[in-house]
Parts: C-alpha cells; sequence; structure tokens
C-alpha cells in the first residue's frame, strides 16, 4: 500500500459500515491495534544529523529496513536514538521518500553512493519517481558502460579449458588477446591492402606496346599480377574457411555481413578461374572484376570507425529515405518543368523528361557541369529557381544523419538503445509485481492471517492448549509479516468477503474453477480455499457442506494433479504452489468473457511459483472433538464475542 | 504574395485570442486547485465531533499529507479508495461514498466534511450510522431507497470484488441479493425502503448489530 494512503485506511474501514446493512453474514473480528503506540516521535542519528519523524511514516513501507524490525538492531539504548553510520546527505532522499512517497535522486549525487545507500536501507531503485528516473537511468548506464570498458582492458586472463575452436574464434574477435591473434590481425590488413592497390595499379597505362596504344599494367605484367592476386586470393580463402571452422554457429556466421564481404570478395577469382577458357563469357569476366573492390570492405573489421559508419547509416535509414523521396519528388517536379520550358527553343539538350533529370541533378546538388545548360528566360527562370530549392531540400536533411552519427557514436552501440528498452519494460513489470504484493499480502494472510487474531480471543480452554502447542516460529513468521497496518487491511477486504459472500481467489484457482463450473454445472472443488472460512454459528447448512469438502479434495486430487500438488502435512495443512497473481482491476462485464482465459491453464509449464500458501484444512467443530486449527473457532468467536 | 502575407499574420492574433481564453479558464482551473482549503480551529472541530484534539491532529496530519491543498475531489478520492481494493473495480462506489460524505454537495471534500463523517461512523449512536448507511444508498436522497438504488449500490460493492472470486460471481447475483435484502426490510412490501422501516429492521438484526460496532477502535 502506498505511503500516504495509509492515513485513509482508518476512512476507509469507518466507510465499510455501509456495507453492514447489505451483508448476510456476520463480520470477522477486527484487529485489536496497538493504539498507544501509534504517535510516537522516532529520532534518526544518520551521522551526527537528527532527522525527527512519526513512527508512522516509516510503518508505510514495511518491507524496508526502516519500516521493519530491522533498525531495532540500530537502536541505541542511552541516547534512545536509531544511530545509522551513513551518509546524511543521501538519507534525506530516503527519509523523504517515507513521507511523500517518491524517492527523488539528487544530480549531484554519486550514482554508486547512491545505489549504495538505496541497497543498504532496502529500498528497490525502480521506484525512483518519473522526474528523476530517466537522469538515475542515464548515468547508471554510463557508469555500467565506464566499467565495462575497464573490464575489457583488463580481460588478459585466459579462462582454461578453451576448445582449440573457441580459442582460434577468441583470437578472431579480439586481437588483442594473443600475440599470434595479433600477428594474424596485421597480416591479414597487409594482404588487403595489397590486393586493393594491386587492383588499383592494374589498371594504370605503363609503357607502350608496338602498335602506339597505351596499355594497362595489368596486361603487360600479367603473370606477375596473377601471382599477386592468387595469393592474396589464397591467403583469403584460408582465413574465411578458419573462420567458418571456428564459429560457434557457422549458420549465424555465414549470414553475417562480413562473411558475405568476404565471399563476394574471393568469389570473383574463382569464377574466373573456372571460365577463363571460354572466351564468350570473358565479358562478364571482366565486369566480375568490379567486385573485387569488395575486398576494401574486409578492412571494416579493423576499424571501429567504419563499422560506426555502417550503424549510423543503418539507424538513419529513415533520413535518408526521407531525403531520397524528398529529392526524387523535386527531381522530377523540376526535369518536367524544364523540358515544358525548354521545348520552344531550337538544339535544346532537354530531348525528354527523362533527360533533363541529369540536367536537374547536377543543378540541385550545385554541381554545375555545365554540359545542360537552359536558353529560353522561362528555362533559365526556373533554372535558377532549381539550384536554389536544391540547397534546400539538401541541407535538411543531412544535420539530422550527422546528429545521428554524433550520437552513435558516442554511445557506440545501437545494442543500448534496445536494452534500454528492455529494462523499461522489466522496470514496469517489477513495479507491477511490487504493487501485486497487496493482492498477494491479502491471499496469503487469508490462509495465515487469523492466525494472528485467534489467541487474543480465545476463551475455550482447549484453544489454549492449542495456542501454547503452536510452533514459535510460526507465530514469529505471521507477527513479522502483517504489520498493523496490512492486517487492518486484510480485515477490511475481508468484511468486503463476507459483505458480498464470495472470496478472493487468485488468478489461477479462479481460471480451474472456471473450467470446473464449464465441466460441470456444480463447481464442487474448491477445496481448502473455502473451507476454511465461511463457519458461522447461523449458518448450519452451509457449514455442513464445507465439512464435505476435504472428503472430496482427498478423493479429488485426480484434477488438481497437473496443476498443483497437494502434500499432506503432518498438522493437516495442505500446501499449493501458486502461480503469480495479476492484478484485476476489470469490470464486471468482463466477467462474461469466458473464452479467453481456458487458454491460459497451461500452468504446468509455468514454472513461477511466488509463495507457498499454506491453507488448513477445514475447521472440524468442536463437538468433532478434534482440535486442530484455531481457524475455526475464531469464527464462532465471532458469535460469541460481542460488542467490544 | 501580399494579400497572403496579410491573411497568414491575422489567423494567429485570432487563434491566441482563443487560446487567450483557454489561458484565463486554465489559470481559473489552476487556481481552484491551488485553493488552500483551512479548516476551521481545532476547537470548533472538536466541538463539532466527537474526537478528542490528539486524535483530529492525527486524522488532520494524515488527510494533509495526502492531500496538500486541503481538500479532496472526486478523482483523488477515487484513486485514494482504489489503492485499498487493488483486485477490484472501486469507483463506483467511491462515487456513491463521496457523495454520501460530500454533505454540502460542492464536489470536493474538505477536511470538515471528512472529520463529519467520520465522527458519526466511528463515534456515533447506532441510530446515527443506521441514518448514514441509509444516506449512502439512497442516491438521490429522496427519502425512499427503491429496488434500482440498491441494484446500483450492490453491484458497486460486488465491482470492488474483482473477477477472480469464489464462488464465480454470475450476472444475477447482486439482484439475487438485492431481492433478499428487500424481503428483509421492506415490510409493507411496497417496493421501497423508508428510513423508519431501515433503521426498524437493522435494530433486530443481531448481525447487523453487531457489526456496527466493528470499527469503533478504527482510531
Amino acid at each position: 500500500m502506498a505511503a500516504g494512503v495509509a492515513a485513509w485506511l482508518p476512512f476507509a474501514r469507518a466507510a465499510a459500515i455501509g456495507w453492514m446493512p447489505v451483508a448476510n453474514l456476520p463480520m470477522p473480528v477486527a484487529p485489536a491495534g496497538k493504539n498507544k503506540r501509534q504517535d510516537e516521535m522516532i529520532i534518526l542519528n544518520v551521522s551526527g544529523r537528527r532527522f525527527e519523524t512519526w513512527r508512522n511514516t516509516l510503518d508505510r513501507y514495511p518491507d524496508t529496513l526502516l519500516g521493519s524490525s530491522e533498525k531495532e538492531f540500530f537502536y541505541n539504548e542511552e541516547t534512545k536514538e536509531y544511530f545509522f553510520d551513513r551518509d546524511p546527505d543521501v538519507f534525506r532522499s530516503v527519509l523523504n521518500f517515507y513521507r511523500t512517497g517518491k524517492l527523488h535522486y539528487p544530480r549531484y549525487e554519486c550514482i554508486s553512493s547512491y545505489d549504495e545507500e538505496l541497497a543498504f536501507f532496502g529500498i528497490i531503485s525502480e521506484i525512483i519517481g518519473d522526474c528523476c528516473y530517466e537522469e538515475y537511468k542515464d548515468r547508471k548506464r554510463e557508469n555500467a558502460e565506464r566499467l565495462m570498458d575497464d573490464q575489457e582492458d583488463n580481460k588478459d586472463a585466459k579462462p582454461p579449458n578453451m576448445t582449440c575452436r573457441e580459442t582460434m574464434w577468441r583470437a578472431f574477435e579480439n586481437p588483442h588477446t594473443s600475440t599470434m591473434a595479433l600477428v594474424f590481425y596485421y597480416v591479414t590488413g597487409f594482404f588487403i591492402a595489397v590486393s586493393v592497390i594491386t587492383n588499383v595499379v592494374e589498371t594504370v597505362p605503363c609503357g607502350t606496346s608496338p602498335n602506339q596504344k597505351e596499355v594497362p599494367c595489368g596486361e603487360r605484367y600479367t603473370v606477375a599480377f596473377f601471382c599477386m592476386d592468387t595469393a592474396c586470393v589464397m591467403i583469403f580463402t584460408v582465413e574465411y574457411l578458419m573462420r567458418l571452422f571456428a564459429a560457434p554457429s557457422r549458420y549465424r556466421f555465414m549470414r553475417s555481413v562480413m562473411s558475405i564481404i568476404d565471399v563476394v570478395a574471393i568469389l570473383p577469382y574463382y569464377i574466373g578461374l573456372v571460365m577463363t577458357d571460354n572466351e564468350d563469357v570473358s565479358g562478364a569476366f571482366v565486369t566480375l572484376r568490379v567486385f573485387r573492390v569488395f575486398r576494401i570492405f574486409k578492412f571494416s573489421r579493423h576499424s571501429q570507425g567504419l563499422r560506426i559508419l555502417g550503424y549510423t547509416l543503418k539507424s538513419c535509414a529513415s533520413e535518408l529515405g526521407f531525403l531520397l523521396f524528398s529529392l526524387t519528388m523535386a527531381i522530377i517536379i523540376f526535369a518536367t518543368v524544364m523540358f515544358y520550358a525548354e521545348k520552344g527553343s531550337s538544339s535544346s539538350k532537354f530531348t525528354s523528361i527523362p533527360a533533363s533529370f541529369w540536367y536537374t541533378i547536377v543543378t540541385m546538388t550545385t554541381l554545375g557541369y555545365g554540359d545542360m545548360v537552359p536558353k529560353t528566360i522561362a528555362g533559365k527562370i526556373f533554372g535558377s529557381i532549381c539550384s536554389l530549392s536544391g540547397v534546400l531540400v539538401i541541407a535538411l536533411p543531412v544535420p539530422v544523419i550527422v546528429s545521428n552519427f554524433s550520437r552513435i557514436y558516442h554511445q557506440n552501440q545501437r545494442a543500448d538503445k534496445r536494452r534500454a528498452q528492455k529494462m523499461q519494460k522489466a522496470r514496469l513489470a517489477r513495479i507491477r509485481i511490487s504493487k501485486q504484493g497487496t493482492s498477494n499480502a491479502f491471499l496469503h494472510s487469508k490462509r495465515n492471517g487469523l492466525f494472528s487474531e485467534a489467541p487474543e480471543f480465545t476463551q475455550l480452554p482447549y484453544k489454549m492448549n492449542l495456542s501454547e502447542q503452536s510452533s514459535t516460529e510460526e507465530d514469529q513468521r505471521l507477527n513479522k509479516s502483517t504489520s498493523l497496518l496490512e492486517s487492518q487491511h486484510h480485515h477490511l477486504l475481508h468484511c468486503l468477503e463476507k459483505t458480498t459472500n464470495h472470496e478472493f481467489v487468485d488468478q489461477q484457482y479462479y481460471q480451474q474453477s472456471y473450467l470446473e463450473a464449464g465441466l460441470q454445472n456444480y463447481p464442487s472443488r474448491s477445496p481448502s480455499l473455502s473451507s476454511r472460512d465461511g463457519v458461522s454459528g447461523t449458518c448450519c447448512t452451509r457449514r455442513s457442506k464445507k465439512q464435505h469438502a476435504p472428503l472430496q479434495n482427498a478423493s479429488g486430487p485426480a484434477h488438481m494433479q497437473p496443476l498443483t500438488q497437494v502434500h499432506a502435512h503432518p498438522r493437516g495443512l495442505q500446501e499449493l504452489s501458486t502461480i503469480h497473481i495479476q492484478p484485476l482491476s476489470t469490470s464486471r462485464s468482463s466477467l462474461n468473457m469466458r473464452v479467453d482465459e481456458p487458454a491460459s491453464l497451461n500452468c504446468q509449464s509455468s514454472q513461477i511459483t511466488t509463495a507457498i500458501i499454506s491453507i488448513p484444512t477445514p475447521p472440524v467443530t468442536t463437538s468433532d472433538g478434534d482440535a486442530h486449527l484455531r481457524a475455526g473457532p475464531a469464527h464462532q468467536n465471532v458469535v460469541k464475542v460481542s460488542a467490544l | 504574395m501580399g494579400a497572403l502575407m496579410v491573411i497568414f499574420s491575422i489567423q494567429p492574433k485570432e487563434r491566441r485570442k482563443t487560446t487567450g481564453r483557454l489561458n484565463d479558464s486554465v489559470e481559473d482551473e489552476l487556481e481552484l486547485s491551488t485553493v488552500r482549503h483551512r479548516p476551521e480551529g481545532l476547537e470548533q472541530l472538536e466541538a463539532r465531533t466527537r474526537f478528542s484534539r490528539k486524535e483530529l491532529q492525527i486524522l488532520y496530519r494524515g488527510f494533509k499529507n495526502e492531500c496538500p491543498s486541503g481538500i479532496v475531489n472526486e478523482e483523488t478520492f477515487k484513486d485514494i479508495y482504489a489503492q485499498f481494493f487493488p483486485q477490484g473495480e472501486s469507483s463506483t462506489y467511491a462515487h456513491f461514498l463521496f457523495n454520501a460524505f460530500d454533505t454540502d454537495h460542492n464536489g470536493s471534500l474538505s477536511f470538515e466534511d471528512f472529520v463529519m463523517g467520520l465522527s458519526i461512523l466511528l463515534r456515533g449512536t447506532i441510530q446515527e450510522k443506521l441514518n448514514w448507511a441509509f444516506n449512502l444508498y439512497d442516491i438521490n436522497k429522496d427519502g425512499y431507497i427503491t429496488k434500482e438504488e440498491m441494484l446500483d449500490i450492490m453491484k458497486a460493492i460486488y465491482d470492488m470484488m474483482g473477477k477472480c472470486t469464489y464462488p464465480i460471481l454470475k450476472e444475477d447475483t447482486p439482484r439475487q441479493h438485492v431481492e433478499v435484502f428487500f424481503q428483509k426490510m421492506d415490510k409493507n412490501k411496497d417496493g421501497v425502503v423508508t428510513i423508519d422501516e431501515f433503521i426498524d429492521c437493522c435494530q433486530n438484526d443481531e448481525n447487523i448489530m453487531r457489526s456496527m460496532h466493528l470499527f469503533e477502535n478504527v482510531l
């Protein structure tokens, strides 16, 4: 339950009087309050700075250090205050969280010291308010990256027992790990450079042949160039095969961009080898040589900047697309206009609209080759408008791309953004789960809660025996788990159950009973849940019906087997492992939606167990003489213990 | 071209005027919400309610903590109430409750309303409590509880249970409950329950009498 709302609990309980005339069943007993302690001031001494607050304020969050009994460890008897040897500045935020219900992150604070304080006081960082959460997450991410970078630099230790394959892969991916890897890295880099230079020099004209024609070096020194090419391709092939061998997932490796570049870089050579004798396709063979230039992309394994550029282009795909689209639009418009403007003039180069495209592009990008020039006045006017607008259209998306590049360069990874999105969802999920704690807590304490009330009202002798027999650990556990506020809240919910004569159950149980109701008209199951309460002094028929429940249960776990496990406990308690509960704030119209629910009933596969709930077997009445549980008599107390 | 410029320059001014009006109303709203409502003094409240000074102090601190402006409007009220019933849909019942507390019907709950209501509920006589309950059920405050009004209230209460209940909530469960209620309360079978019938009947019912005392130790 949230902070300030605790103050309204008395109001909500008082308003419950509105249910009373409507209810048909008697209400459960209210938990006794330790009233006198409520209005107490607590002094918290944090490294000398004294903070004072009400005890209530701290009790709002019972699962933190200050809200639970854990703070008793820090109690100083002489000075009658709680002393914490922590940072008083950060403690301000922590205490304000109790007061206002919102946790703020002060900007001047170091992120790791803040995290430590939160961890010390038992507060999860997900509940930082929205006003400060972005800042907090950014700082945290930065810090984590910095730490990770440091770690990577220090990552010298090689984990032992790596197979040859893993070693090789590691060497390929991270050349700094061993000398061999570094050597390999530089050798491949060298050969890439050699190959590219060879391709370039091949086309330079050097010397003349006897028939006075300039020949490129490639044709003059064919053998030399062929040997160079062969050597490079052999190295690349060997490298590719080795990477393929070392890759942990070969299929994934083959699909990766780098491997495709590798393949494209060496294929032309092999195709050339195969096709060398066939003169007809030599033209195609020559074209294939173009692909050899792709070898230069192999450098991207060696250069971080190239990779970032690639990422940028990928991430700016939408801006690039917009740029292209707007350019295309402008080109078509202006080309059309120029064509019709220049149609009149003679010997015009603007022979068709596609022919005008060239002029428009050259003008818009302010190149202005001058091979196509408008001659009419209208053409010149539109030409100038074209060049002015070209500047605008191109200048607009470019800064976006530039800023994108700079952002990515600083962030360094596109994967970080994806991780952040997942974190956001995870954060919301965590907050939701912690809020679900309320409904979970109620259902949980429904099973156990009455135990804490009963001992105070015991009047019958056998009950006294029972309370002595009860294990102290269970009592302690229960006392610890429900603060006064919680027990009052649960009492309120319990009253509501009584008013409507229905019980709160968890999602899984509800789905079960839906199925059952579908199968048989009479929802007979429901084992132990309902059997515990609902026993009233006046409703005999109901009581007897409940008594039959355990018998059914004993015989009918067959249904339940796939979903729950029922163990017979020596003390007569049955334990069900439950799946976690979704808080449903659904209106009654959703009651009609039966169709979807049973679909998710594959509880067998879902392994989430949030609570092992101890469910007492149905209370046996005193007439049976079976002094099992205190739960039963608690209800009988409703009959006996009258006006308080 | 000049005409175009003139037209463009005119339009923003008009928009500014309308946004100006909007701004005024927004400012009005802001003013309303920042109105600080100060409750009357501790002595007067002590005299008018049955709470002691200390209890009033505790109540006010909690109240002001949650609503620093000193008044609660219906939305906030519904939010607060919803926190207590995480599994169900409590806004309808919260709406009825709000109307029951808001005795002067000005759309907001001040601390006085709050404390007067609590005084009746926690420290009042049985008669007063039953009176309050009757007032809650009588939605249109005409002195009679009709079946429709009761059905609305009943549905609101069942809404708070939510979907996951055992036994499963059926469509006509509230209606049946209303029938039971009317059978018990409506002595002359005229289809409405008057305040006297209500009080008489409740006073004769042991369960109800007992449960009226249930929350006395709340503070």
